[in-house]
């Protein structure tokens, strides 16, 4: 990539991000204006995949709610993800977990990471 | 006069005070030397002649670097016209920046596309084409290109196949994010044409303001 491209690219991260890793349990505190107010949403989930690399770098949350399976995108780096909490690390032996949209119920399981 | 020659450096991404993601190019825009100024009463137009990039003196023909010592500017790489209205007050010598472009909200990108060579109907004019199976012999050709005895000829501008890209195209109404101009820095919304480090003219929008 060109080095003033890339600049550009890094002038966006500003954040401190915590280490998080594929097949871990996360918090995501999404912030959410209303009108001119503004407050904290929680997204709890699993972490099924990271993508990208530097200010274009997203990662994947899959949640099951009300027996639906819902997955949402967020950039790492964007202004609008407050926080990335680890609630639980998870063992894996794969860098995508896509596998889990086909599982339910107790066969969707990760095993915990006891360090 | 609102326009400058660039070149197309890459494309990123940059969060808007929102918080949502804006795909942006960034080009390298100016700094430009206004090398002749073309009148009505001698080329007959109004026009302004850009240029772009330095390059080595003895990398330039002589005419050439007459034309530049005439304007007094150094020897460049690139050349542009543009046409401007006839009370601009460009003249030759005058070096333009990327500040031109602050407080302008939308501009027009020219440049020329990435070449795809010679290409086949479907790729070329997104024509269906035939079945891959079920035996048939009719895949990724073009069909029928007209009538019979009358009109018997094939019309102008029938889409066949050919040459793909590699063509000069404007893009219009590019959304300005942001003016870097002591960097020589613009960052535009979304795609412009051709290859990373291809050369590019910018100018203030026509139809958007």
């Amino acid at each position: 990539m060109n080095p003033v491209v890339e600049k550009i690219g890094k002038e966006q991260c500003t954040k401190e991000i915590p280490a998080f890793n594929i097949g871990d349990t996360v918090n995501v505190h999404v912030k959410i204006r209303e009108g001119s107010k503004e407050r904290i949403q929680l997204y709890n989930g699993t972490v099924i995949a990271r993508e990208g690399a530097g200010v274009a770098e997203t990662f994947t949350v899959r949640r099951v709610a009300f027996g639906e399976g819902i997955e949402r995108v967020f950039p790492v780096q964007s202004p609008n993800v407050a926080q990335i909490e680890v609630v639980r690390s998870g063992k894996t032996r794969r860098a995508k977990l896509y596998y889990l949209r086909d599982l339910a119920g107790k066969k969707a399981r990760i095993k915990e990471r006891r360090v | 006069m609102k326009s400058l020659i660039g070149k197309k450096l890459g494309m990123t991404q940059i969060f808007d005070e929102e918080g949502r993601r804006v795909p942006v190019t960034v080009i390298e825009a100016g700094p430009c030397s206004v090398v002749q100024r073309k009148t009505t009463g001698t080329d007959g137009y109004e026009a302004v002649q850009l240029g772009f990039g330095a390059q080595k003196p003895e990398r330039v023909a002589k005419p050439l670097a007459g034309h530049f010592k005439k304007a007094g500017v150094g020897t460049l790489r690139e050349l542009r016209e543009v046409r401007v209205d006839a009370d601009d007050a460009a003249k030759a010598g005058d070096t333009l920046t990327a500040a031109v472009f602050e407080g302008v909200n939308f501009i027009d990108v020219l440049g020329v596309t990435k070449g795809k060579g010679f290409q086949g109907v479907m790729k070329r004019h997104n024509f269906s084409g035939g079945r891959e199976t079920h035996g048939s012999h009719f895949h990724r050709t073009t069909g029928s290109i007209g009538m019979k005895e009358k009109p018997g000829r094939v019309f102008k501008g029938k889409r066949m196949a050919g040459q793909m890209g590699s063509t000069g195209i404007t893009v219009q109404n590019v959304k300005v994010i942001q003016v870097r101009a002591a960097e020589n820095l613009i960052l535009v919304k979304g795609a412009v044409p051709g290859a990373n480090g291809t050369t590019l003219v910018l100018r203030e929008a026509l139809k958007r303001k």
